[in-house]
């Protein structure tokens, strides 16, 4: 039976996982902003067979908090088997309303939080000498791209220090996978048009499911033909790039 | 406030193809997102066929990310979900535990709530009456922003119009369920070829005691003698020791599917003799024993995804009526040698018979009797005079047609065979409607 902690467990992709895990008979302990969903989730888990579901509502961008919010973590389970970092934001960046001031408070909700959570999460699973540490990263981080560069930009910081902790900690047992999804159908994404290489959350859920459950540790690209894609991406000419 | 992308085919039949509104539903907690000017209308997966699922120019209200369980009693089989839970969902978490659906129909990718709204039957329809008779509660959101527990003895009058409802009433935001005990995943039982429809019904007969389930594929193109041949099928859930003794392991079906909209209808005379009597003679021998997974023999369809694009882009009407028990033999000969004679309708013909059970719902479909369904690719104004002609014949009979599947019959034809619309007109929200409702129900 495995001990899962995960911070925006209302993400749909969080969620996916989660109901992977459920129905292996898995223990949770669920943090997200909107205590009502908190709620509904943790009532579908258990019916899908989770041990048990201990659910916690607050703001994940307090770092101040997190410290504090993992030893419960750590003692609500008894140790931690795996650990889910999937909140985060997708700003709708226009050049016109962009600023230091707004560009630093996204930069707080989706990269200090989830950099602070990792560095405790480190250290809790370094003492454990076990587990295994999940970061939602994107594909958006493989490449700048006037679009979306400010998200890219956040999602290319998470990734470089999930895959740098990777190398750092397999010696010791310890994984570390960085998820790179592609489109993803969720709530965050409700708003754009879906064509043929849109895959749905529980698609993405099924796959990070596996991955940690086959020891998988490093990048994992969700769907798997991202790879492919962001490998053309990360080196088409520049022209190409500055439409997309 | 959430985002409406637009559908540009929102029913399984794409027949009316009508662009679409759909505003997802994030939470059953969450008021209403009523717009100010236009009608809404709960849209659960898009599987009903005909135009009971679409409301041009209004709003659907999308229920898909109200997939939760909320409690489930594994030592009672009563269930609590969300009313997005599809069935495919709760076949997943209760067939393991030793539960199955009490009812269900020919597909599993709908949702619970949409299985409500239209009272589903199944083939265990003479045994187990339609999906209505197993609901135990729901609540109903309504535009009023009221939050209304139903039940038989709890609004008993809106839980009657809920259910076979059309989605009219309001959102059906959670439902309590009691599942059916099911010791394995299998059917066992036998596959039996008849060469007419007195055959099928001797057949029908001596089968309804002992076999909870019994189905009928008809060949739609035999004539004279020979109409209404077919296969008949009939199971009853098989126990683990069948299972074990017959050796099957269950596989995992090839992901098949239908890629892209051909230009045209690939059902059509060309395709549809050979099909059909490469059916009826693959079968050798006159009665073979079977064991079914269930898949297979309640779900034959869902193997190829898409598989409603093999019509064409112009679409198909699927088109279900029973006929009332007292005149069935004569009314669905009828039906057989008219369909015969256009040399129109479907690879799949299902015949079966139902049973006594009084549905709960107002506008509940089923009735004792034969009821017979079908799909015909759209050929234009032919295929709809067609089933103007089935429908007077059925209309005649005091038969009725099944509203999920229907885009055409008359107003007339429905409150003909509906006499409780006038009740259920009452309970219709007022700030709900369909396309089918302006169509067929009227205000």
């Amino acid at each position: 039976m495995q001990r899962i902690v995960i911070f925006g467990a209302t993400s749909g992709i969080a969620e996916a996982t989660a109901r992977e895990f459920a129905k292996t008979g898995a223990s949770f302990f669920l943090v997200g902003r909107n205590a009502q969903a908190l709620g509904d989730i943790a009532a579908d888990l258990k019916v899908r067979g989770a041990a048990s579901v201990e659910t916690r509502s607050g703001d994940l961008s307090l770092l101040d908090t997190l410290p504090t919010l993992c030893q419960e973590a750590l003692s609500s389970l008894g140790g931690i088997d795996v650990a889910l970092i999937a909140h985060g934001t997708l700003p709708a960046q226009q050049t016109s309303t962009w600023n230091a001031r707004n560009t630093l408070e996204f930069l707080q909700e989706n990269v200090s939080s989830q950099v602070a959570l990792m560095s405790e999460l480190r250290l809790i699973m370094m003492a454990q000498g076990r587990g295994t540490l999940v970061i939602l990263s994107s594909v958006a981080g493989d490449r700048g791209r006037p679009s979306n560069y400010i998200y890219g930009s956040a999602k290319s910081l998470l990734s470089t220090l999930g895959e740098g902790m990777a190398l750092e900690l397999a010696p010791l047992g310890i994984k570390v996978l960085v998820v790179k999804p592609g489109f993803v159908d969720t709530k965050m994404t409700a708003a754009f048009k879906k064509g043929a290489l849109w895959a749905s959350a529980s698609d993405v859920g099924t796959l990070i499911f596996s991955a940690i459950r086959s020891g998988k540790s490093g990048v994992l690209y969700a769907p798997r033909f991202w790879q492919l894609i962001m490998l053309i991406i990360k080196f088409a000419p520049s022209f190409l790039v500055r439409r997309m | 406030m959430a985002v409406s992308p637009n559908l540009p085919r929102a029913s399984w039949g794409n027949y009316p193809a009508e662009p679409q509104e759909l505003q997802l539903l994030r939470t059953r907690h969450a008021p209403l997102p009523l717009r100010d000017g236009v009608s809404h209308l709960p849209y659960g997966q898009g599987r009903s066929y005909g135009d009971s699922c679409l409301n041009t120019g209004g709003v659907l209200l999308g229920t898909s990310a109200l997939d939760h369980f909320i409690a489930f009693d594994d030592t009672t089989g009563v269930l609590t979900c969300e009313g997005g839970v599809t069935l495919a969902a709760i076949i997943d978490l209760a067939l393991p535990r030793g539960w199955f659906l009490p009812v269900t129909p020919g597909t599993k990718f709908v949702s619970l709530g949409g299985a409500i709204a239209n009272d589903v039957h199944g083939k265990n329809h003479h045994s187990a009456g339609t999906l209505g008779a197993h609901v135990v509660s729901f609540e109903l959101l309504t535009s009023d922003g009221q939050r209304r527990p139903c039940s038989p003895s709890e609004n008993a009058g809106l839980f009657a119009a809920t259910i076979g409802g059309l989605g009219l009433t309001g959102l059906i935001t959670q439902a309590t369920i009691r599942l059916a005990p099911a010791p394995s995943a299998f059917l066992k039982g036998q596959s039996i070829k008849f060469g007419n429809l007195d055959e099928f019904f001797a057949l029908s007969e001596a089968s309804v005691p002992d076999y909870a389930y019994t189905v009928s594929w008809i060949d739609c193109l035999g004539t004279g003698a020979s109409i209404g041949r077919g296969i008949f099928m009939r199971a009853n859930i098989a126990s683990a020791d069948d299972v074990v003794a017959s050796g099957v392991k269950p596989r995992a079906g090839l992901p098949l599917a239908v890629p892209i909209m051909p230009p045209l209808s690939l059902v059509n005379q060309l395709t549809l003799r050979p099909f059909n009597w490469a059916y009826y003679n693959r079968q050798q021998a006159e009665q073979v024993d079977k064991l079914w997974h269930y898949n297979s023999f309640h779900y034959p369809l869902d193997a190829i995804s898409h598989w409603n694009r093999i019509y064409g882009p112009k679409g198909l009407l699927q088109y279900q009526c029973v006929v009332p028990r007292a005149d069935e033999r004569a009314v669905s000969r009828a039906l057989f040698a008219e369909i015969a004679k256009s040399g129109q309708g479907s690879f799949l013909v299902v015949f079966k018979t139902f049973g006594p059970r009084v549905s709960p719902g107002l506008l509940s479909f089923p009735m004792e009797g034969a009821t017979l369904a079908l799909d015909f690719p759209i050929r234009g104004a032919s295929t709809f005079a067609l089933l103007d002609r089935l429908d007077a014949i059925v209309s005649e009979a005091g038969g009725r047609i099944y509203a999920a599947k229907d885009a055409r019959m008359s107003a007339g034809a429905f409150l003909h065979a509906y006499p409780r619309l006038e009740e259920f007109r009452k309970f219709i929200d007022p700030r709900f409607s369909s396309n089918f409702e302006r169509r067929v129900i009227g205000k």
